[in-house]
């Protein structure tokens, strides 16, 4: 490693400790701590918005994916701007912000405990996010932690430690506006880096109409020709080949085109990754919260600009890049695919960057990685800080307690756990690596309908809002553990119990657990409030009016 | 683009049709919504006005 590059490194860490402790400055009460005293400026909050959202997986994951099954993955990135951005700032950004206001609500689980006047509610919220967003918070602090291991060399484990002290420190010190300043930070990184990799690919193929165009006969010659008349028993599990045969097989045919309707492929990319992913951050708690951390809709509607341009650079520019480089490959690696060139999904982007892109790239694009993790990671662990101090040890308790001094434990307490499983499983199991698929599906399931009701319709009650929880729990947990076929073989509990990996065969175990428990859980939101008896008009009062 | 079938094509131009919105509705609204911000200073100073006037 070059002098530049050490000192690139330590300007970095400064900056970030700087930003923590500028958040730690400005913080003067509970209110400051959990959610950046309601003041944010519009460009910090939707860079945090856009950052805590995007990943290392999403960059890394879904760039590999993007690899492997095309361009129809951009379907997602128009859900991430239109339901993500417009939708969510436009439509429920300012009724959160005035509601969470009124209501005096510091986190997503109290907004809806006191919407619905329920403490159960509240503790309810605060058990769902401690018991799966650990599992989340872990999947992206393996991400990673493999880079940094992997680029400078040094042990996975020592990698980790000195990762988790980072973000420990200028997330327990500055709370919500030292993480939501260098969310800001990192996701500039992260903005100039995808949009220097995109120039870079598309100059290397000669031009954006050409790029595209190879992609057609790249896949005749590495997918079609050679595989078309092979088994896929023939093949290793797993392989490169494999894993095209088996896009083949589920309706796929080509980079540049949609797989064919209602086949395994389309249900896989639609309702899964489309669907799962673009519906399913309206209900993230991390997200919901900064809604509440602006002081008027006049940031909400800046931040729409800025928050679409953002994610268009992100997962526009990745799944672009990602189905490219298979051209690139082709052109550049003696006639393969981009999975036969980098071996598997996950090693795709990184593989790309190290061999497509010059060498000071590489070292911004480790950034952006790091900078994509720290950002989602710094959320998650203030989002379960406030979990267990707020919503929790606060309601459970009958005397005054200190909310910021709680909450930093709370935020100790779950990075612990979060670093010990990320410690203890750094080869990544499948339980693990399908824990953010499981984490938006059964938050959307269970929040979706109760935070979405509770903003526009006085008529829903605490009784419909439990109900609908509830419900949205059991369906979408029946249908992870024995059902959709990706996280009920990672889980293991059907086959353990009933010898098959998925109870319902066919094309229905391609059908994400969102799409069957969501509407589920809205139908019984309505139908049991409909026939409760109505929250009072005092608190309906204090609600909705000013 | 030539090259993509009529469903990615329409999930590309849709992609940057939703951005184009973003920018929109950001740049024409930039400055409104600003009278809806409650100045929590004034809020809180006549609550505890209001306090006061109880006591009294």
């Amino acid at each position: 490693m070059g002098v530049l590059e050490n000192i690139i490194i330590i300007a970095y860490l400064a900056l970030v400790g700087y930003l923590g402790f500028v958040g730690y400055k400005q913080t003067k009460n509970t209110e400051d701590y959990l959610i950046a005293g309601r003041d944010t400026h519009p460009f910090i909050m939707a860079l945090s918005y856009g950052a805590t959202f995007i990943s290392t997986a999403a960059i890394v994951g879904f760039g590999g994916v993007a690899a492997w099954l095309g361009n129809s993955l951009l379907w997602l990135t128009f859900f991430n701007i239109f339901v993500g951005i417009f939708v969510a700032f436009v439509f429920l950004g300012n009724p959160t912000r005035k509601m969470g206001y009124r209501l005096n609500a510091h986190t997503f689980p109290e907004f809806l405990g006191k919407r619905f006047d329920s403490k159960f509610i509240q503790m309810f919220g605060a058990i769902i996010i401690l018991l799966f967003m650990p599992l989340y918070a872990t999947a992206v602090l393996i991400g990673g932690t493999h880079f940094i291991a992997l680029y400078f060399s040094v042990d996975y484990h020592m990698a980790l430690l000195v990762f988790s002290i980072i973000i420990t420190a200028y997330v327990i010190a500055g709370g919500l506006k030292g993480v939501m300043l260098t969310d800001a930070l990192q996701g500039s990184i992260m903005f100039i880096a995808m949009i220097i990799l995109l120039f870079v690919t598309f100059d290397s193929l000669g031009g954006i109409s050409e790029a595209f165009s190879k992609l057609d006969s790249v896949w005749t010659t590495t997918v079609i020709e050679p595989l078309s008349s092979v088994s896929i028993k023939d093949l290793k599990p797993g392989s490169p080949d494999f894993m095209m045969k088996l896009s083949t097989l589920w309706g796929f045919e080509g980079w540049n085109k949609m797989p064919i309707f209602l086949s395994n492929g389309w249900l896989f990319v639609i309702t899964t990754i489309v669907f799962g992913v673009g519906i399913g951050v309206l209900a993230q708690p991390q997200l919901i919260v900064r809604f509440m951390t602006v002081s008027s809709k006049r940031e909400l509607n800046r931040a729409v600009l800025i928050g679409g341009v953002f994610i268009l650079s992100m997962t526009g520019i990745v799944f672009i890049v990602g189905s490219l480089t298979n051209a690139w490959y082709y052109e550049f690696n003696e006639g393969r695919n981009a999975l036969q060139s980098a071996g598997s999904i996950g090693k795709v982007i990184p593989h790309f960057i190290n061999t497509a892109m010059p060498k000071w790239f590489s070292f911004i694009f480790l950034f952006a990685l790091i900078s994509a993790a720290m950002s989602t990671l710094s959320s998650q662990f203030h989002t379960m800080g406030t979990a267990v101090g707020r919503d929790l040890i606060e309601q459970l308790s009958k005397k005054d307690m200190n909310s910021m001094l709680i909450t930093r434990i709370g935020i100790i307490i779950m990075i612990l756990i979060s670093v010990s499983l990320a410690y203890m499983f750094d080869k990544q199991p499948a339980i693990i690596a399908r824990s953010t698929a499981i984490f938006f599906a059964l938050c959307a399931s269970i929040f979706l309908p109760s935070f979405i009701g509770g903003l526009f319709w006085k008529r829903v009650t605490t009784t419909g809002a439990i109900s609908s929880m509830l419900i949205g729990f059991v369906v979408s947990s029946f249908w992870l553990l024995f059902v959709h076929f990706k996280e009920a073989k990672a889980l293991g509990f059907c086959k353990a119990l009933f010898g098959t990996h998925s109870l319902i065969g066919g094309k229905i175990a391609f059908i994400d657990a969102l799409i069957i428990a969501l509407p589920l859980s809205t139908l019984v939101l309505i139908v049991v409030s409909l026939l409760s008896k109505p929250s009072s008009n005092e608190h309906l009062k204090v609600c909705y009016e000013d | 683009m030539e090259s993509f079938d009529i469903g990615v094509s329409a999930a590309f131009w849709l992609t940057i049709a939703s951005a184009l919105l973003c920018i929109y509705y950001g740049a024409v609204n930039w400055n409104k919504g600003a009278e809806e911000k409650v100045d929590k200073n004034i809020e809180q100073w006549a609550q505890e006005e209001d306090k006061i006037d109880e006591e009294l």
